[in-house]
C-alpha cells in the first residue's frame, strides 16, 4: 500500500502557508514555473546533490520546495549537502514512488505532505466532502459532520493544475452532491478544465430525486461524465438497512431515472458482501427488468477499512462460498445484455464464467497479494487484494494457478 | 453500543401482523392443480399456490414474509417503502410497447400466384402459363414500393411472396433496384431489407447471384424428411425434395451458411414423424425449426385438409417435438424451437419481438401488409388468403390509394380498436394477456367476429397450452430455464 499522506521534516522554510505544488524531478525548469513546482530529488539521486547543484539552485529563483526522498542515512548526507536551501522538505522513503508530474499538498507548519495527483496512476480520485446523508454498513470513510467545504477549494484548485492529457479522475465523498449548486460548478470547471478527461463520481444519487438538480447536472454537458450509483438490493428495506437511512431506495431509483433522462451515463455499483448476498441475484434481475438503460452495472467485492472492520462479523462472506451466487448474478445481467464488471476480487475465487468481466480494478496505492500468490501464473491477470484484507480478512480458499 | 440500526428497524410494517399495502395491476391464472401463474402488466411472472394467492389478493400477507419482498419488488404490490414502482412499471410497459409507434415494418409483394407445385394445403398459388392474369404488374409494383418508403418505420423489410417469387424474377430485380434507387432519395433512407419467400425449385444460379449481391435473405419451405416432403409438396417429377435441399445448398454458397430460413407446414401425416422432422432440420444444418399448424384458409379448407387434426391433436405433435428439441440441447446441440423463443422473449426479457400473430393489438397493417399481385393490398397473408374464398373484409384498398387512405380504412381501425386485448374480453383477466396477442383474421373466419369467442377459440387453446407448457418445463428443470433463458435472450 502507497502512504499518501503523512510526516515529513521541513527546514528554512519561507512561508506557514501550506500550498499544492507540481513535482518536478528537472532542476532547470525554467523559473516561471518554479513559484508552484517542488523539485524532487529522491533515492539514487541524492547521491548527485553536489555542491554545485547546490549553489545553482541557491542562485537561481527558487522552488516552492525542494523535496529529498530516500533511505535515512541517504537523507542524512543530503541534509547537510543542501543545508541553507530555502523550502527544504525530507521525505521518508515510503514517498519514493513520487514522479515528475505528480502534484502534491505541502503543509511547511504541521510539518506533513498529502499526494494529491499521481501521473501515473489510473486511480486519481478527489475527496470533495467527508459529510454523508448515509451511513453505509461497509463505508471505507466513514463520515464526519463538520463543514469541510476547504475540500472543495482544494478541488477545484487541483482540477486547474491537473495536466490535460490526464486520462481520468474521480470525486468522492462522503456524498458529493451535498455542496450542492457548488457540486455542478466543480463539475462544470472540470469540463472546462479536463474536457478530455474522464470523469467518475461516485455518488448516492438521491441529490438527483430534485428533477431541477438533475438537469442542472446535464446542462453541464460534461463529455465524459459518469456517476457511478450503489444499488444494495431490490428490497427498499434491505437497501435502506444497508445504507441506514429510511427512504434512501425510492430517492435512489428515483435519482438513477432522472440522470438517465437527462441523458447522463450512469453506473450501478452492488457490494457483494452478507447483507447484500441474499437477494443478490434478484437484485440484478431487478435492475435488469427496471434500469436496463443505465450504462454498466459493478458488482464488487469488500474493502475491508472503515466501517467495514467494526461490522466484519456481520458484512464478510468468502468469495469462495459464494461464487456459484456470482456466476448466476453476472449471468442475469449478461443474457439481458448489460454491460457488467468484477471488481475486487481474487481470479482463483471466481468461476471460470465470470472471468470475461472480471476486472483488475483495486487501486494500485492499497493493492498486494499475498506470499502464495508469487508462484501463481496468471499473478498479472489478478487484481490481488486490498492491503486491508491482507491485514484483516480474506478468504481461506486461495488456490494459485499452477497452469 | 452500535451506531447502526438492525434491517427491523427500517421496516415500517409492523412485525408479525398483516402489512399495510396495495395491489398494482396483475392478473392470475391456473398452471396446474396447484399453483397458479401470476402476472403483472409489464408481463413479469410468479408462480404462487393457491392459498398465499389467497392472502395476496385479501390483504393479509405479513411484510416478514419472504414472497411479500419478492412481490413487492416485482411491482405486483406497493407500500410506503416504494412509491417508486408506478414509475417504473409505466416504464417497463412503454418500452414493451415501444415497437408499435414505429407502424408497419413488412411490406410483402405477391409477385405472382403462379407456381410450380400443386401443395394440397396452399391457400393461393396456381398452375398457370398465364403471365398476364397472374403476375404483378411494373406500375402496380412501384406503387406498392412508394407506399412501403411511406411507412414511419425507420427499418422496412420487403419480401417477396409467391406463388413462385422467382417465376417473375424480372419483377423481383426491377422492384429490388427501384426501391434501393428511391430510398436513396428519401430525407431520411431507411434500413431496407429484403427477402424471398421460395421453394427454391426454379432458382437459377444467375438468379440467386443477384440475391447475393443485394444481400436478399431466402426463406423457404421444409416439411421434414423426403417422402413426407414430396408427398406434401407435388410437383411435376415428384422432386420437391431434391430440388429444395440442392437449392439450400446453392444458396448458402452464394449468400452465407445463415442466408437462409425454412418454414414448415404441419400435415396430418406429419403428426406422427415429430422427431423426424427435427431430424431433417438438423441434418440440413438450420439453427431451429418453427413449428406451425395448418391455417383455415384457401385450399386447406376446400381439400378438407385443415379439419384433418384438430387443436388438441395438433398440440401433442408440438410437445413431442418440443421434448426432442430439449433432449437435442441436453445431448450438446444448439437448436432451437423458433414459436417458443418468441414467447419466451415475452415472458423473461423486457423486449417484444413484435411478432405478427402475438402482437396486442393486432399486428394486422401495423405490422405487416401485403401487395397482392393484382394491385390489391390486405392487411396481413392470412387476409389475402380470406379473399381467395370470397370474403375481402380485411381489404385495406389498392396500390392506387394513398398511404392515409389505406391505414384509415374503417375495417382495419376496427380491427386494431377491438384486438387490443388488454381490454378484450375474457383476455383483460387472463395471466397470459401480456405475452399474447390478437389474430382478428383467424376468428373472424372462425366465429366471423374480430375479437372470437375465446373458450372456443383454437388460437387460444394453442397459445395457452404453449404458454403453460414452457412455464411447467422450466420450472420443474434448471437445465431448461437456462436454455429457454437464452432463447429468450437471442431471439
Amino acid at each position: 500500500m502507497l502512504k499518501l499522506r503523512g510526516k515529513i521534516q521541513a527546514r528554512n522554510t519561507s512561508t506557514k502557508q501550506s500550498r499544492m505544488v507540481h513535482v518536478t524531478s528537472n532542476a532547470l525548469l525554467p523559473s516561471a514555473l518554479r513559484h508552484n513546482t517542488a523539485l524532487l530529488i529522491k533515492g539514487d539521486q541524492l547521491a548527485e546533490l553536489t555542491e554545485e547543484l547546490v549553489s545553482t539552485l541557491r542562485e537561481a529563483k527558487p522552488f516552492a520546495g525542494v523535496l529529498l526522498c530516500g533511505a535515512e542515512a541517504a537523507l542524512a548526507a543530503a541534509e547537510q549537502a543542501a543545508a541553507g536551501l530555502p523550502d527544504l522538505y525530507l521525505l521518508p522513503e515510503a514517498y519514493v514512488y513520487l514522479e515528475m508530474g505528480d502534484i502534491v499538498r505541502l503543509n511547511p507548519e504541521g510539518e506533513n505532505i498529502s499526494v494529491l495527483f499521481r501521473k501515473n496512476s489510473p486511480n486519481n480520485s478527489l475527496l470533495l466532502t467527508e459529510r454523508c446523508n448515509q451511513l453505509c454498513l461497509m463505508c471505507s470513510q466513514p463520515p464526519k459532520r463538520a463543514d469541510d467545504s476547504w475540500l472543495l477549494d482544494d478541488a477545484y484548485e487541483l482540477i486547474r493544475m491537473i495536466p490535460p492529457g490526464t486520462a481520468n479522475i474521480g470525486f468522492t465523498g462522503g456524498e458529493p452532491t451535498l455542496h450542492g449548486d457548488r457540486f455542478i460548478e466543480l463539475i462544470s470547471s472540470a469540463k472546462l478544465n479536463l474536457p478530455g478527461t474522464a470523469l467518475d463520481v461516485l455518488t448516492n444519487g438521491r441529490s438527483f430525486k430534485s428533477e431541477s438538480f438533475t438537469a442542472k447536472l446535464g446542462n453541464v454537458r460534461h463529455p465524459h461524465l459518469q456517476l457511478g450509483i450503489p444499488l444494495y438490493s431490490d428490497d427498499p428495506v434491505r437497501h435502506d438497512y444497508v445504507v441506514q437511512s429510511r427512504g434512501a431506495f425510492d430517492e435512489t431509483i428515483h435519482g438513477i431515472l432522472n440522470l438517465k433522462r437527462h441523458g447522463l451515463r450512469v453506473e450501478i455499483r452492488v457490494v457483494v458482501h452478507k447483507q447484500t448476498l441474499p437477494r443478490l441475484v434478484q437484485t440484478c434481475e431487478f435492475i435488469a427488468r427496471n434500469l436496463l438503460f443505465v450504462d454498466h452495472v459493478a458488482l464488487m467485492g469488500l474493502e475491508i477499512t472503515g466501517f467495514t472492520r467494526a461490522n466484519l462479523d456481520f458484512l464478510w462472506a468468502d468469495p469462495h462460498d459464494y461464487r456459484d451466487t456470482l456466476s448466476e448474478a453476472v449471468d442475469v445481467l449478461r443474457s439481458y445484455g448489460m454491460h457488467c464488471s468484477v471488481y475486487n476480487h481474487q481470479l482463483c475465487l471466481v468461476n471460470q464464467d465470470v472471468e470475461d468481466v472480471y476486472r483488475k480494478s483495486i487501486s494500485d496505492w492499497k493493492n498486494e497479494y499475498l506470499p502464495q500468490c508469487t508462484g501463481c501464473v496468471r499473478k498479472s491477470e489478478c487484481g490481488g487484494f486490498f492491503s486491508t484484507q491482507i491485514m484483516y480478512r480474506h478468504s481461506e480458499y486461495l488456490q494459485p494457478f499452477t497452469t | 453500543m452500535s451506531r447502526f440500526e438492525p434491517i427491523s428497524f427500517f421496516d415500517q410494517q409492523a412485525s408479525g401482523k398483516v402489512a399495510q399495502y396495495s395491489l398494482l395491476p396483475f392478473s392470475f391464472t391456473s398452471l396446474d392443480a396447484i399453483r397458479y401463474v401470476v402476472t403483472n402488466i409489464a408481463g413479469e411472472y410468479m408462480l404462487l399456490e393457491r392459498e398465499p394467492l389467497h392472502r395476496l389478493v385479501s390483504g393479509k400477507l405479513r411484510a416478514d414474509e419472504p414472497l411479500y419482498v419478492d412481490l413487492r419488488a416485482r411491482h405486483f404490490l406497493t407500500d410506503e417503502h416504494s412509491k417508486m414502482a408506478p414509475d417504473l412499471l409505466a416504464i417497463k410497459v412503454r418500452t414493451r410497447n415501444e415497437h408499435l409507434a414505429n407502424w408497419t415494418g413488412l411490406h410483402m409483394f405477391v409477385l405472382t400466384q403462379r407456381c410450380d407445385h400443386s401443395c394440397p394445403y396452399c391457400q393461393v398459388s396456381r398452375q398457370s402459363e398465364d403471365k398476364l392474369a397472374f403476375d404483378m404488374s411494373r406500375e402496380h409494383a412501384e406503387k406498392a414500393v412508394a407506399l412501403t418508403l411511406r411507412s414511419p418505420n425507420p427499418a422496412v423489410k420487403i419480401e417477396f411472396q409467391g406463388g413462385e417469387s422467382f417465376l417473375n424474377f424480372e419483377l423481383l430485380k426491377h422492384v429490388v433496384l427501384f426501391a434501393k434507387d428511391a430510398n436513396k432519395h428519401l430525407a431520411d433512407p431507411k434500413d431496407l431489407k429484403f427477402i424471398v419467400a421460395t421453394n427454391l425449385s426454379v432458382a437459377t444460379d444467375d438468379m440467386l447471384d443477384f440475391c447475393a449481391q443485394h444481400e436478399i435473405g431466402m426463406s423457404t419451405s421444409l416439411d421434414g424428411p423426403r417422402d413426407l416432403h414430396n408427398a406434401n409438396r407435388p410437383r411435376p417429377g415428384g422432386d420437391s425434395y431434391e430440388r429444395t435441399i440442392a437449392g439450400i445448398a446453392r444458396a448458402r454458397q452464394r449468400l452465407g451458411r445463415r442466408s437462409v430460413s425454412a418454414l414448415m407446414t404441419t400435415t396430418e401425416a406429419s403428426l406422427s414423424r415429430a422427431r423426424e422432422i427435427v431430424d431433417e432440420y438438423v441434418l440440413q444444418e438450420f439453427g431451429g425449426i418453427f413449428l406451425r399448424p395448418l391455417s383455415p384458409y384457401g385450399f386447406a379448407l376446400k381439400t378438407r385438409f385443415f379439419r384433418a387434426y384438430n387443436a388438441e391433436r395438433w398440440l401433442q405433435f408440438y410437445d413431442e417435438a418440443l421434448d426432442y428439441i430439449i433432449e437435442l440441447n441436453r445431448q450438446g446441440l444448439d437448436f432451437r424451437e423458433y414459436y417458443a423463443s418468441t414467447v419466451l422473449t415475452k415472458m423473461l426479457t423486457c423486449r417484444d419481438p413484435g411478432y405478427v400473430d402475438l402482437r396486442s393489438p393486432a399486428g394486422i397493417g401495423m405490422a405487416g401488409v401485403i401487395y397482392n399481385y393484382n394491385g390489391t393490398v390486405y392487411a396481413s397473408d392470412e387476409s389475402r388468403m380470406l379473399a381467395e374464398m370470397k370474403d375481402d373484409t380485411f381489404l385495406l384498398g389498392t396500390v392506387d390509394d394513398s398511404f392515409e387512405t389505406l391505414y384509415t380504412n374503417e375495417t382495419f381501425l376496427q380491427a386494431i380498436d377491438e384486438t387490443f386485448s388488454y381490454s378484450a374480453p375474457m383476455c383483460t383477466d387472463c395471466a397470459f394477456e401480456p405475452w399474447c396477442g390478437a389474430d382478428p383474421v383467424f376468428h373472424w373466419r372462425q366465429h366471423q367476429d374480430m375479437v372470437g369467442r375465446k373458450p372456443e377459440s383454437e388460437f387460444c387453446q394453442r397459445n395457452m397450452h404453449i404458454f403453460r407448457g414452457l412455464i411447467a418445463r422450466m420450472e420443474q428443470d434448471p437445465f431448461v430455464r437456462r436454455l429457454f433463458t437464452r432463447w429468450a435472450h437471442t431471439c
